[in-house]
């Protein structure tokens, strides 16, 4: 089963790196781009574990490890493609 | 005192931290490796600037997952003295013993020059011995030493004196423009409530001796010898 985790700031924490790109954004003529958020992306490929097990653990660990809650926020999902095998 | 260096795979300051301890302060010090379990009878554990584990994930973020961490925490749990310096800091925040957490610094620039540091509480056992008034002119080093806490827990770190040291120019102002990398509250340093479990951005072991350029940060290290 393959997983994807999406790690970004809280709206409360001022993201310097996406100002920056929104900045080249709008200097490119892009005048539309109101705000970019930058964040990390995880795949995680797991064995041995059903998907109810997943649901379990998968955001345990994203809030351990992949995530610092004091200023990170996450979401995940299974991905279909691996879903339907 | 014995004092025991944390080494972790990618800490670059740990050999100029022990010279100082060693050779400067005259101190037992030993080096401590991240995947032992024992503290071997250390009085106080330091952790070393640098980048632990490429500073991969988050800075600090691996380093906290060490064996060796897991005996610095109930260390700290007992009372035992920890200094966290710049990656030490990190670590110390992602590890939980102090509260926060560091986000890039807000220029987006790697910082390596001279800051002057006010002491806030010289009453820890990690500045008793600094003069009052003294500001401490030590250098940084750092990526990512922009400091931030939910408005709730600054609060209550500024009530119960936790800010050790603060970035302000050479009057002693705590100007914006002094706050280099743009930590809340222009926090440098931060202590625990205990006040055993130290971390600061600025690196004191680069400080240490006249030939190096400044011997404020020495002043830390005796106030931890000298109690």
């Amino acid at each position: 089963m393959r997983v994807r985790i999406l790690v970004s700031f809280k709206e409360s924490v001022l993201d310097p790196q996406g100002q920056t790109v929104k900045n080249a954004l709008l200097t490119l003529g892009y005048g539309f781009v109101r705000d970019v958020r930058q964040g990390k992306v995880f795949e995680l490929v797991l064995d041995g574990i059903s998907e109810p097990e997943a649901r379990r653990i998968v955001p345990e660990l994203a809030h351990k490890v992949l995530a610092n809650p004091i200023i990170e926020k996450f979401t995940w999902e299974i991905l279909e493609d691996e879903k339907k095998v | 005192m014995k004092f025991g260096v944390v080494i972790f795979p990618g800490s670059n300051c740990d050999h100029d931290t022990y010279y100082a301890l060693r050779d400067v302060l005259h101190q037992e010090t030993i080096f401590l490796w991240h995947k032992d379990h024992d503290l071997r009878g250390v009085d106080c554990v330091v952790l070393p600037g640098g980048f632990s584990y490429g500073d991969y994930l988050r800075s600090g973020a691996i380093a906290r997952f060490s064996p060796l961490m897991q005996e610095v925490r109930e260390f700290a749990d007992r009372g035992g003295v920890v200094l966290g310096i710049c990656n030490g800091f990190q670590v110390l925040l992602e590890l939980g013993l102090l509260p926060g957490a560091m986000l890039r610094n807000k220029n987006l620039k790697f910082l390596c020059q001279y800051v002057h540091l006010r002491v806030d509480n010289a009453a820890t056992r990690f500045t008793r011995r600094i003069p009052r008034g003294r500001l401490l002119r030590i250098p940084i080093a750092h990526f990512d030493g922009n400091y931030f806490a939910p408005a709730g827990t600054l609060k209550e770190i500024e009530a119960g004196g936790q800010v050790v040291f603060r970035y302000v120019d050479e009057k002693g102002e705590a100007t914006e423009a002094a706050n280099v990398n743009g930590s809340a509250g222009g926090i440098a340093g931060l202590i625990n409530k205990r006040g055993n479990v130290l971390g600061m951005m600025p690196h004191p072991e680069r400080a240490s001796e006249a030939l190096l350029g400044s011997e404020d940060g020495r002043l830390i290290f005796e106030s931890l010898v000298h109690q």
